[in-house]
């Protein structure tokens, strides 16, 4: 790769250890992907939740936190992804101290770093929104997918590691999404029945997810029969979309500014209301007991909320299923004025802040809560748990809410 | 010997034996890492130990956690050894920069045909090389 002067100093260590380690890896990666230089970024979103890192993970931060101040400090503004514990309310859900405990490590350890500890997914809407043609190092596939697809920005996936590197240099290799080339469209896909509700979106996402070969390849959607799309839609579309294909972007006519005009004459796979309801019905449950009902991957909006605080009003959650939902702090904080967080507990919900339930340790909460079924509108949410242990359920979320009333999984 | 050529990879020159499948992978999505086990249900590896081993499978999935859970599992000694895939994704890269797992991708055919489940393979990322140097089936006679 070519380096220029800052870079070379970087290298060779003149700007701290850190640094020298940070850019060592993003080279690396960038002749893997023959990347013939970088590109500055102008954020950089960063996934370190106590799950992924492990106690020797929060070792490492710990390590590089330790470095001076002028050798540790972020060069670029970076967010945190959510975090594996709600420190305030993890007693609620039995997640032990020692998750806890890691926890607080973590969030000092990114803190002097001098990162911002937004701890949320959905800081493309709730922290500041990517603009076109701004590089960026996100690190959540859903804050990736959404960059590029909806607002035009640039970014790859950038896992834990790298997103730490970026934020270190304040730059990453340019390949992938930041060029022109890799964002052109391949397969095209026509949604002909409008979605009925965030859930279908997610549907339509993870059909759509499950094709795609490989991270190179970017979908074009038409989707002129769902009438005007909002954040929340494209959110649930492209988190599934990534979850279940690792894609990076898509490409949706009338939205993305690189997507090509519908073309009703183009050849095009058609997406309907069968596909849609034959794959709700690929996570048949296996018994009628309900022990968990999660709102959650990507976090709840604003919107969100309310939606599910209308639901619950006056209502009351069946005594042995658990109701979970989870937002970004600055949501809860809104979300709290608002009295929706209120509803919610009041019909036996818990509002968890900053967190998101699969990056929470799932494993150890099923195990701790006795918990098997669980029902959510989250089709990357249902993609993930599987592994954890749990017999997932996909479904509206009204239908969650009619089934955490009864205790029992409602078809 | 068979020599597969892919492109330049990254991590350590590592030697071990296959586990293959046409499927695809995340450490997040498929794995209990705990007992180094698959532990995805509807994973072609339902239930096989990766621990010591060099991964091949087809393309990287979902997920950005795997380049943290790669350290962190090699950390504890429950890695696999290698990972050679169709097709990566920056998180594998930069999983295998981070954790010095070895990881080669972009192979002139699809690799999860042609080396098999007890093949003895050799990896050498920085030549993008792999050789299987016994095949289950010369070992036990066929």
């Amino acid at each position: 790769m070519r380096l220029n002067d800052v870079e070379r100093r970087m290298l060779a260590g003149e700007l701290g250890a850190p640094r020298r380690w940070a850019i060592a890896q993003q080279i690396a990666v960038g002749e893997f992907f023959d990347a013939e230089d970088f590109v500055e970024v102008r954020q950089v979103h960063i996934c370190a939740d106590t799950e992924a890192l492990g106690p020797s993970g929060v070792a490492f931060l710990e390590q590089m936190a330790g470095a001076p101040a002028h050798e540790r400090r972020v060069l670029a503004p970076t967010v945190t992804d959510p975090r594996g514990a709600d420190v305030a309310r993890a007693a609620r859900i039995r997640q032990p101290e020692w998750i806890v405990e890691l926890e607080r490590r973590a969030a000092d350890a990114l803190a002097a770093l001098g990162m911002l500890l937004t701890n949320t997914c959905i800081n493309y809407q709730s922290v500041l929104p990517p603009v076109r043609g701004e590089h960026l190092a996100f690190g959540d596939t859903g804050s990736v997918i959404y960059a590029n697809s909806v607002c035009g920005a640039r970014s790859n996936y950038e896992g834990g590691p790298a997103a730490l590197a970026a934020a270190l240099t304040g730059r990453v290799p340019r390949y992938g999404f930041h060029l022109d080339a890799c964002r052109r469209g391949s397969r095209r896909y026509r949604i002909v029945d409008p979605p009925r509700g965030l859930s279908d979106w997610g549907a339509l996402g993870a059909l759509i997810g499950r094709e795609q070969e490989s991270y190179w390849q970017v979908p074009v959607v038409e989707a002129g029969n769902a009438g005007a799309l909002n954040s929340d839609q494209l959110k649930h579309f492209g988190a599934a979309m990534a979850s279940y294909g690792s894609t990076a972007m898509y490409q949706i006519c009338g939205v993305t500014p690189e997507a090509p005009d519908a073309d009703p004459n183009a050849r095009a796979t058609a997406l309907g209301h069968a596909d849609i309801d034959a794959f709700y019905a690929s996570f048949a449950p296996v018994g009628e007991v309900l022990d968990v009902v999660v709102f959650a991957a990507p976090q709840l909006s604003l919107l969100e909320l309310q939606s599910l605080a209308a639901l619950l009003q006056g209502a009351r959650v069946a005594g042995h299923t658990a109701l979970l939902v989870a937002t970004s702090p600055e949501i809860r904080h809104a979300a709290d004025r608002m009295g929706f967080t209120a509803t919610i507990e009041r019909a036996g919900g818990v509002v968890l802040e900053g967190v998101c339930f699969y990056q929470m340790h799932a494993r150890v909460l099923a195990e701790a809560n006795g918990w098997r079924t669980l029902m959510t509108n989250s089709a990357k949410l249902v993609n993930i748990v599987a592994g954890y242990g749990y017999q997932p359920v996909l479904a509206p979320m009204a239908r969650c809410v009619e089934s955490a009333l009864a205790g029992r999984i409602r078809q | 010997m068979t020599e597969i050529r892919g492109h330049k990879g990254v991590g350590e020159h590592v030697r071990g034996p296959a586990l293959v499948a046409a499927d695809n992978f995340s450490a997040r999505y498929d794995l209990d890492r705990e007992r180094g086990i698959f532990s995805r249900p509807a994973h072609e590896l339902y239930g096989q130990s990766y621990v010591g081993k060099i991964l091949v499978l087809n393309a990287a999935k979902g997920g950005v956690a795997t380049s943290w859970m790669l350290a962190e599992m090699a950390a504890r000694g429950m890695a696999p050894l290698a990972l050679l895939l169709n097709y990566a994704n920056p998180i594998m890269a930069q999983a295998a920069a981070f954790s010095g797992i070895a990881l080669i991708d972009r192979f002139d055919g699809d690799i999860t045909q042609t080396i098999a489940t007890g093949d003895q393979v050799e990896v050498d990322p920085t030549q993008g090389l792999v050789r299987v140097c016994s095949s289950r089936d010369r070992e036990s006679g066929d």
